[in-house]
C-alpha cells in the first residue's frame, strides 16, 4: 500500500495592502514614477567617467588632511561657528517663548494663534541657507548674519515644539488654577511652565548641537563660520585642507552630540 | 521639598540650597558664554553695514514685489528635479541603510568589529550636512541632478540607519528566540521576527527623512547639484529679486505640502 503523499502547505505573509487592485495600482504608480523621474535625469557619463578617474587623486588628497598650512583660518572658522551656535541658541530660546505661547491653542487667542503659526511656518520652511541669503544682504558678510539666521531657525523649531508641549499639558491642573481665580500669567507660570520645562530645556540643548551643525553650512553663502573656510578651500581646489576641515567638523559635531546627550540625560 | 528653618519659623522653598546655587551658576555660565560669543561676533562685524540694514531690506522687498509670475513656466522642470532628488535620494538611502542597520544593531551584528565599522559609517554620514556632501560630489562627478541624489542619500543613510538600529536594539527578543528554536536561519529571523517589529518605525523614519530631504534639495542647486536652487542662485547673482521671490514662493508651497503629506502618513501608521 503506497503512502499517501502529504499535501504541501505553503504559507506566505499577508500583504501590506489587502485589496489586490489597490496593491497593483500602487505598485504600478511607483514604477511609473520611477521611470518618469529617472528619465528626466540628464547624466553626463563622460563627465562622470572623467570625474571617477580623477576621484582617486581627490580622495587620496582628502585622506591626507593638511591641518597645518591653513590652521589659523580653520581655528577662526571654528571659533566663529561656536560663537554663532551659542549666541543663536540663547537668543532663539528666549525669543521662541512668546511665539510658542502664542501658537499653543489652549493658552492663546485665535488671532494671535494664526499670526504665530504663520511666523513658525515661514521660519521652518526655508532651509537655513536661504534665510542666510537674506541676512547677508541685510547686515553684510560675516558671523552676525549667521547668528541671526540660526536664531530665526531656532525660533521656528523650538516654538513649534514648545507649542505642541503646551497643548499636551494636563488640562486639569490649569482648570484647577483657573478655579482659584488665577490670572493668565499665573496660570502660565505655575500651571504650564512646570509641566513643559524639562522637555523644553532638553530641546534647547539639542538645538545647540543642531545649530553648530548648521553653522558649518551657511558659510556657503557668506554667513561666516567653518563653512566659509571650507567653501574657500573647495573653490581653491585645496582638497587636503578641505579634508582637514571636514574631519574637524565631524569630530566637533561628534563632541557636541556627545555633550548634548550627556546634558539631556542629566536633566531628565 | 526643602524646608528652611529661619528664627524657628518653617519656610517652604522650591529648591534646596545646592539646587539654587547650581541653577545660579548655570545661568551665570550661560550669560558669560553668551557675552563672550557676542563680543567675538561683533568684533568681526562691520557695523556701518548693519546700520544700513533697514534701508537694505526695504529696498530688497521693494524689488521682490511683485514676483515675476511670467517666469513660472520655466521653473516647473527644476521643481520636478527637486522632488526627484529628494525622492530617489531617499529611496537609495533606504536601500543602503537597511543592511547597515543590521550590521550596526548590537543584537543582529555578525561581529563587534563589523558593528564598529557600521557605526563609523553612520557617524560620518550624519555629521556632514547634505550641502557639504553636494560640494564634494560636484567636485568629483560634476554638476547635475545625479550629484544631488548622491549627496542627499549620503546624508540620509546615517539618519535612517541610526534611528532604525536603535529600534532594532529595542525589539522584543522573545519572538527572535521562538524563531531560533524552530531552527530558522539568521536571514529568516530578520525577515519574520525583526522586520515586522520595526516596520512602523521604518516607514515613519523614511517618510520623515523624505520631507527633510525636500527641504534640503531646494538649496542643493546653490553648489551646482541640481534642482530649483540653481535657478535661485542665478536669480540672486543677477540681482533679479522679483524672480527670486517667485522661487521662494514655490519653495514655500513645496515644503509646506511635503510636510503635510509626511505628517499625514506618519499619523496614519501610528
Amino acid at each position: 500500500m503506497a503512502a499517501e503523499p502529504t499535501p504541501v502547505r505553503r504559507w506566505s505573509p499577508p500583504p501590506l495592502i489587502g485589496n489586490p487592485v489597490l496593491r497593483w495600482l500602487a505598485l504600478l504608480g511607483v514604477v511609473a514614477y520611477l521611470v518618469l523621474a529617472t528619465g528626466s535625469i540628464e547624466i553626463n557619463w563622460v563627465r562622470v567617467a572623467r570625474g571617477l578617474e580623477r576621484s582617486q587623486r581627490l580622495i587620496s588628497e582628502f585622506l591626507r588632511p593638511d591641518f597645518v598650512s591653513r590652521w589659523s583660518h580653520i581655528q577662526r572658522g571654528i571659533l566663529e561657528s561656536l560663537a554663532m551656535a551659542v549666541s543663536s541658541t540663547l537668543i532663539g530660546t528666549l525669543l521662541c517663548i512668546p511665539f510658542g505661547l502664542g501658537a499653543a491653542r489652549n493658552v492663546s487667542t485665535p488671532v494671535v494663534y494664526m499670526l504665530c503659526r504663520v511666523v513658525i511656518v515661514l521660519a521652518r520652511s526655508f532651509q537655513e541657507v536661504i534665510i542666510a541669503i537674506f541676512f547677508v544682504v541685510m547686515v553684510g558678510f560675516g558671523p552676525l548674519a549667521g547668528m541671526l539666521t540660526l536664531s530665526l531657525a531656532t525660533v521656528g523649531f523650538l516654538a513649534k515644539l514648545l507649542a505642541e508641549a503646551i497643548e499636551n499639558t494636563d488640562p486639569t491642573q490649569i482648570e484647577a488654577m483657573r478655579a482659584t481665580g488665577a490670572n493668565w500669567l499665573q496660570i502660565i507660570v505655575y500651571g504650564v511652565v512646570p509641566q513643559v520645562f524639562p522637555r523644553f530645556v532638553g530641546l534647547a540643548v539639542y538645538r545647540l548641537d543642531q545649530n553648530f551643525r548648521n553653522s558649518a553650512v551657511i558659510g556657503i553663502v557668506g554667513a561666516g563660520g567653518i563653512g566659509a573656510v571650507l567653501t574657500t578651500a573647495m573653490s581653491r581646489y585645496d582638497y587636503s585642507v578641505a579634508g582637514a576641515i571636514l574631519m574637524t567638523i565631524v569630530l566637533l559635531v561628534l563632541l557636541a552630540e556627545y555633550a548634548s546627550g550627556i546634558i539631556r540625560a542629566r536633566l531628565q | 521639598m526643602p524646608v528652611n528653618v529661619i528664627d524657628g519659623r518653617r519656610e517652604w522653598r522650591l529648591r534646596d540650597r545646592r539646587g539654587t546655587l547650581l541653577r545660579w551658576l548655570g545661568t551665570f555660565a550661560a550669560v558669560l558664554l553668551f557675552g563672550i560669543s557676542m563680543q567675538y561676533i561683533s568684533s568681526l562685524t562691520i557695523w556701518e553695514f548693519v546700520a544700513d540694514s533697514g534701508r537694505q531690506i526695504g529696498d530688497l522687498f521693494g524689488r521682490m514685489f511683485p514676483p515675476q509670475w511670467s517666469y513660472a513656466p520655466r521653473l516647473w522642470g527644476p521643481l520636478w528635479d527637486t522632488v526627484n532628488i529628494a525622492t530617489i535620494g531617499t529611496l537609495v538611502a533606504v536601500i543602503v541603510a537597511v543592511p547597515i542597520t543590521f550590521l550596526a544593531a548590537r543584537n543582529t551584528t555578525p561581529h563587534a568589529v563589523v558593528r564598529l565599522a557600521a557605526l563609523l559609517v553612520i557617524v560620518v554620514s550624519r555629521s556632514v550636512n547634505s550641502l557639504i556632501w553636494a560640494l564634494i560630489i560636484v567636485a568629483l562627478i560634476g554638476p547635475g541632478v545625479l550629484s544631488g541624489i548622491i549627496a542627499i542619500s549620503l546624508r540620509a543613510v546615517g539618519f535612517i540607519s541610526k534611528l532604525l538600529y536603535e529600534a532594532v536594539e529595542e525589539i522584543n527578543q522573545e519572538q527572535v528566540e521562538a524563531m531560533l528554536a524552530t531552527g530558522a536561519s539568521k536571514l529568516q529571523v530578520i525577515a519574520y521576527a525583526i522586520l515586522p517589529q520595526i516596520r512602523p518605525t521604518f516607514v515613519g523614519v523614511s517618510v520623515f527623512r523624505w520631507d527633510i530631504n525636500i527641504r534640503e534639495a531646494t538649496v542643493l542647486g546653490l553648489v551646482g547639484a541640481g534642482g530649483i536652487g540653481f535657478q535661485l542662485n542665478s536669480a540672486i547673482n543677477l540681482l533679479l529679486w522679483d524672480r527670486a521671490s517667485l522661487i521662494f514662493a514655490m519653495i514655500l508651497v513645496l515644503v509646506v505640502l511635503s510636510e503635510a503629506i509626511s505628517a499625514r502618513i506618519r499619523q496614519a501608521i501610528t
